[in-house]
């Protein structure tokens, strides 16, 4: 067991490290959490900085562009990037972790040089066409419909809690090809482009008062077949490919952020007096030891990972259902921390404890991620 | 960064493991609790395989290791449920003659207890007006005394490692159980509130485990108070959850189920109140 970094991983941090300090102060003021176009704008320009620096999708495979960097990289890079509080991947997130790594590990040749350059340099963003209205945590009961016509796939149906749909070029699509097959197969994985006539997009107000995400409407959109990756009715294996990425790597950077928080929090309270309350010195005190130790774990599931070959596991599951919980306590705390001031949506930390609410319901709901745990880890009987 | 267990640990581990699963499984187990007593037999092979003399120096007749593989060790030893004043006999191998093979059982002043002190042949600290007590765990004799003692860190890291060997026990035996026991025509384990349970006991033990290991490496102060909540938390709560996936069954004394829950909270108290760890983990929110 060791915590320590090799020489070479030293050194990746300390260019990395320099370059941040370099880059970081010529960027422009970030956009209010509202105005998605700008964010558009703003998230791209920082992926084409990372581009131009070679930091640009640095856990893909050589092969797709990327760096084909560690595990322990990737850790760094994330680290390193919150604790200078450069941007968060934002716009760039489906495009980067879920629909650029399913089109490099299943795509043909022509697909990979078609789609994973342009996300690469920040030139597109993607969305998820997933969830449906009827197929939330259930998410093979899909039931947006695609079937042949000559050289497209003609589909109707709709999605929902679909991030970033109003600006994206891009969306990796799930339809029903197969209506009479069993509902885990008869899915195919298609691209979709977001400029297709048929496409209607409706922003959702969440209870954060933000349009966070996107109803789309299909209406016999016409989607080319050269456009499908993998086989038709493939697309859930095509799918499970990369959903482990969403609960392994994709919190690393919210623990240290996380970290951070809790060491405002606890300088806030020694301002405003509330520091001499025991109670709440002990409850930040004890999530200081959750936060320690989830980023322990978080190092534990990479060197794993790196052990292993790169690939997360399930175990991203027993992770994502402890964070999405602290996280949530950590912002009741802050509440704690500000008194009255919890109810002035102007203060720091309200908004982000409204958000935190989404944390064990995206990305798959607690009570999926304990059935997960409970079925593929420790091998308990399927049933309800 | 490699934070896995070299080959060399996994083999001390499973070593530790054998052994105990040899001379103290599940029925030597019950024996014990129908009559408490020190096997010694027990404690001089534990001295032999170089239990308490594991971070002794080689030049001093010790093993030369550190605190990872003593950390894997009382795992190991928490979760076979072994009885007796293990940590501080391990801490006094060295300074106590005798400790390191397990000739001399020490016991130690822990908090405001001592553990086993009447069996001890040397007791660690001012025992004395020390007032023995019914104590909650029938494998854990206890006496109060009047001067409490300040918890040794590493005295604290090896109980966490106990805390965390126990809390996977208590997952394994929920998760057998769940498997095998029968209602309205299915094993219980395909219910989600039984399933549910039983994944909370895993997230809770691999969170401390990944705590409890992270502090053997860096021995940090820090380190070493989180690891002790979130053992204790593993260990606590994931022998009740154990109990009540159990049902009626884990109420009655015949099974093991409550001498896991009894041992999780002596060694709570074991490195004083946890208040002492939260406050040292808020106030290093302000270095």
């Amino acid at each position: 067991m060791d915590l320590s970094c090799t020489p070479e991983e030293e050194q990746f941090r300390a260019r990395l490290r320099q370059w941040l300090g370099d880059v970081l102060p010529t960027l422009p003021p970030k956009p209010s959490p509202d105005d998605w176009p700008a964010r558009r704008v703003y998230d791209l320009g920082w992926q084409r900085l990372l581009y131009d620096a070679g930091y640009a999708g640095l856990h893909w495979p050589a092969d797709a562009g990327g760096r084909g960097a560690t595990p322990t990289q990737h850790l760094i890079f994330l680290e390193e990037t919150e604790r200078a509080g450069a941007p968060y991947v934002g716009a760039g997130f489906v495009g980067l972790l879920h629909a650029g790594p399913t089109i490099a590990a299943e795509g043909s040749a022509e697909q990979r040089a078609r789609w994973l350059p342009p996300i690469l340099r920040g030139e597109q963003v993607w969305c998820q066409g997933f969830s449906e209205p009827d197929a939330g945590s259930d998410l093979a009961a899909l039931r947006t419909r695609a079937w042949r016509d000559g050289d497209d796939y003609v589909v109707s149906g709709s999605k929902i809690w679909t991030s970033h749909a109003e600006v994206a070029d891009w969306c990796e699509l799930l339809v029903r090809t197969d209506p009479s097959a069993p509902k885990h197969r008869g899915i195919t994985w298609l691209a979709m482009p977001m400029d297709a006539p048929g496409i209607t997009v409706r922003p959702l107000r969440t209870l954060a008062g933000s349009a966070e995400f996107a109803e789309v409407f299909l209406d016999e959109v016409r989607v080319p077949v050269a456009n499908r990756v993998g086989e038709e009715n493939d697309g859930w294996r095509v799918t499970m490919v990369t959903l482990s990425f969403e609960r392994g790597t994709a919190f690393v950077g919210e623990v240290v952020a996380c970290r951070r928080v809790l060491g405002e929090l606890a300088r806030e309270a020694r301002k405003n007096g509330r520091w001499d309350d025991p109670l709440l010195r002990r409850r930040l005190g004890r999530l200081n030891a959750e936060f320690r130790a989830l980023w322990r774990l978080t190092q534990w599931n990479v060197s794993e990972a790196e052990a292993s070959g790169g690939v997360p596991g399930v175990g991203g599951s027993v992770f994502k259902l402890r964070y999405s919980h602290a996280r949530q306590e950590l912002y009741d705390a802050a509440a704690c921390v500000l008194g009255d001031e919890a109810l002035d949506l102007d203060r720091p930390w309200v908004l982000d404890r409204l958000s935190s609410l989404s944390y064990t319901i995206a990305a798959g709901t607690s009570q999926i991620q304990r059935d997960i745990v409970a079925e593929r880890i420790l091998g308990l009987p399927k049933g309800r | 960064m490699r934070f896995q267990l070299t080959k060399d640990q996994r083999a001390l581990r499973d070593g530790v493991r054998q052994l105990l699963a040899r001379r103290f499984d599940r029925e030597a187990l019950r024996t014990a609790v129908q009559r408490p007593g020190l096997d010694r037999a027990l404690w001089r092979e534990l001295g032999e395989v170089g239990f308490f003399a594991l971070r002794l120096p080689e030049t001093d007749g010790g093993v030369g290791l550190g605190l990872p593989e003593a950390v894997l060790a009382f795992e190991e030893a928490g979760r076979a449920l072994l009885p007796g004043p293990l940590v501080a006999t391990h801490l006094a191998a060295g300074t106590v003659p005798g400790a390191a093979t397990g000739e001399t059982v020490v016991a130690a002043v822990s908090g405001g207890l001592v553990e086993w002190l009447t069996e001890a042949d040397v007791v660690v600290g001012d025992a004395s007006g020390a007032v023995p007590l019914r104590s909650v765990d029938p494998l854990t004799p206890l006496h109060r005394v009047p001067a409490a003692a300040a918890p040794d860190p590493v005295a604290v890291l090896l109980t966490a490692a106990e805390q965390l060997g126990t809390a996977t026990r208590a997952c394994d035996l929920a998760v057998q159980h769940a498997r095998v026991r029968e209602q309205f025509g299915q094993p219980v384990g395909a219910f989600q509130a039984v399933k549910h349970l039983c994944a909370e006991l895993l997230v809770r033990v691999e969170v401390a485990r990944a705590a409890v290991y992270a502090a053997a490496v860096t021995a940090d102060p820090a380190d070493i108070a989180a690891a002790r909540l979130l053992a204790d938390e593993a260990a606590v709560r994931g022998a009740r959850d154990c109990l009540q996936v159990h049902g009626g069954m884990g109420f009655t004394w015949e099974s093991e189920v409550h001498l896991l829950l009894k041992r999780a909270w002596v060694r709570t108290r074991r490195a004083g109140a946890d208040t002492e760890s939260e406050e040292l983990l808020a106030a290093e929110l302000m270095a």
